[in-house]
């Protein structure tokens, strides 16, 4: 136990830069996710043809795929196409892109249970298709998505770990670095591990704070006892 | 001299798919006018109410609103919508905006008022329907018959020339009726142009000016609502206001 005290304390710069990493690439994926994810969810339900099939296409192939197969396929193949990216950038990239399907499919799944009741409400007192989207459907939608979507975080953060295989220096790195500087592998893992319980434990907190935060009025309490 | 016609629909035909919904429906609407549609369910009132204010395309046919025509191609359809208030059967709040934003709405995303002016106007609006002191509730907070006033005032505030109503009072539980019917009395007596689908006979019989039959996607006959209901001329009528009375009779009071 002293032991790994010991190796958990000489280390801890190391992992909380870790952490710090991890704790970026799961904020710059979900924002990222979540523009991607509106764009695709709004392509799916109200796009036109060349978007829709787009979102489509994206969605499940972000969804039916491996994150590490789509980590390796940016990393290996951009600069076959001319395009060079940092290791952090195309972790951030695939990130973004496997989460935003995933937000894309919570999104469209709460924007359909609006219904269109709402929609023709909106457009009744003259609103364009757009405004009634923006101003009446969505505001609902993003809301109603939360309990689902609060998976998401704490999912991506997780997932974060796979992006060592391209070097990335996030936690899950760091701790296979500190494996074969002290050849204890299982004291580096458990420390690691319980950085990541930490940080999953914090994230959940938050959202379940915010969930609390999106209650409309009445309207919870309905839903849940229906 | 015979007050303006506000809406006019010429020989309107609605095809779903295959089924013709309505086929050459004629109609006026004279400006003041309360106008009552009855008929049985799945007949195309509601089908043609949609048509009437454009959330629905009809197949062919013309509508006028003033004197223009309102399915010409290149009209702006959301501003012909912004002059003609539309009231559902099953209300249609916007869920999580409070009273008062629902009235609002319209008037800062629409009308692009001023904040303060658009809260002026939207208490207005709640007051004329008996709910300023409910302005802060949020739709799940309000009984049925608030939300279907709320609906009726967030109508209202865009100042239409028209005003539909597709069964207000049909999702509401019987003791909520009135306070519904008796905001929509007032508002003819308002001199509100009103074209109200509804199995209340009772609200027929007192506020409308005429009365239009509708079956099968035609309107079989229409009249002042002594003459319809005393004197109907065709059997059809006859049968449905017989099955209506039996249905409805028990709870009718505008
Ligand atoms: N969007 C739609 N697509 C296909 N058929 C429809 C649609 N809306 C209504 N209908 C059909 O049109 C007919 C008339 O419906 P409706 O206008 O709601 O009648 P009413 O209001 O008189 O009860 C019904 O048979 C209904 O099934
Ligand atoms: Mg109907």
């Amino acid at each position: 136990m002293s032991a790994f005290l010991e190796l958990f304390l000489r280390f801890l710069p190391d992992l909380l830069s870790g952490a710090g990493m991890t704790l970026l690439l799961t904020a710059e994926g979900l924002t990222a996710g979540f523009v991607l994810g509106l764009l695709a969810a709004l392509g799916r339900t109200y796009g036109g043809k060349l978007w829709r099939s787009v979102s489509i296409a994206y969605i499940e192939l972000f969804r039916g795929t491996p994150l590490l197969m789509q980590v390796f396929m940016l990393y290996y193949g951009l600069p076959g196409l001319g395009i060079t990216l940092s290791r952090e950038w195309v972790a951030f990239l695939a990130l973004g892109l496997n989460s935003g399907a995933y937000q894309a499919e919570y999104l469209r799944g709460s924007i359909l249970a609006i219904g269109e009741g709402q929609m023709l409400a909106g457009r009744a007192i003259g609103l364009s298709r757009w405004a009634t989207i923006f101003h009446i459907i969505l505001p609902q939608a993003i809301r109603l998505a939360i309990p689902a979507w609060a998976n998401e975080p704490v999912s991506l953060l997780k997932s974060t770990a796979v992006v060592f295989l391209i070097a990335v220096p996030e936690l899950m790195a760091k701790a296979k670095a500190i494996a074969a500087k002290t050849y204890d592998p299982i004291g580096s893992y458990l420390a690691a591990a319980l950085i990541y319980l930490v940080m999953v434990y914090l994230l959940d907190a938050l959202m379940k704070w915010s969930e609390s935060k999106a209650v409309i009025p009445g309207f919870e309490s309905e839903a849940k006892r229906a | 001299m015979a007050s303006s016609l506000i809406l006019q629909a010429k020989n309107l035909t609605k095809i779903y798919g295959e089924n013709v919904i309505f086929r050459d429906i004629s109609l006026d609407v004279r400006k003041g006018e309360t106008i009552v549609i009855i008929g049985p369910s799945g007949t195309g009132k509601s089908t043609l109410l949609r048509c009437l204010n454009l959330l629905t395309r009809v197949n062919s046919g013309q509508i006028f609103l003033e004197g223009r025509e309102i399915t010409a191609p290149g009209t702006n359809e959301d501003q012909v919508r912004e002059q003609i208030g539309m009231v559902f059967q099953n209300f249609l709040l916007f869920n999580h905006l409070t009273a008062l934003e629902n009235v609002m709405l319209g008037l800062t995303k629409v009308k692009k008022l001023p904040k303060e002016q658009a809260r002026q106007k939207a208490m207005q609006e709640l007051s004329r329907v008996g709910l300023a002191d409910r302005a802060g509730h949020y739709p799940a907070q309000l009984s049925g018959g608030q939300q279907q006033r709320v609906a009726i005032a967030r109508a209202l505030a865009m100042d239409p020339k028209v005003m539909l109503f597709d069964e207000p009072t049909s999702a509401l539980d019987p003791e909520l009726i009135g306070e519904v019917l008796g905001v929509m009395a007032q508002l003819a007596r308002d001199n509100m142009t009103m074209l109200v689908v509804t199995h209340e006979m009772g609200f027929a019989r007192e506020v409308a000016d005429r009365i239009v039959f509708m079956e099968k996607g035609s309107i079989v006959e229409q009249g002042a609502p002594d003459d319809l209901f005393e004197r109907p001329q065709h059997a059809r009528t006859r049968e449905f206001l017989w099955k209506i009375t039996e249905l409805y009779g028990k709870k009718e009071k505008p």
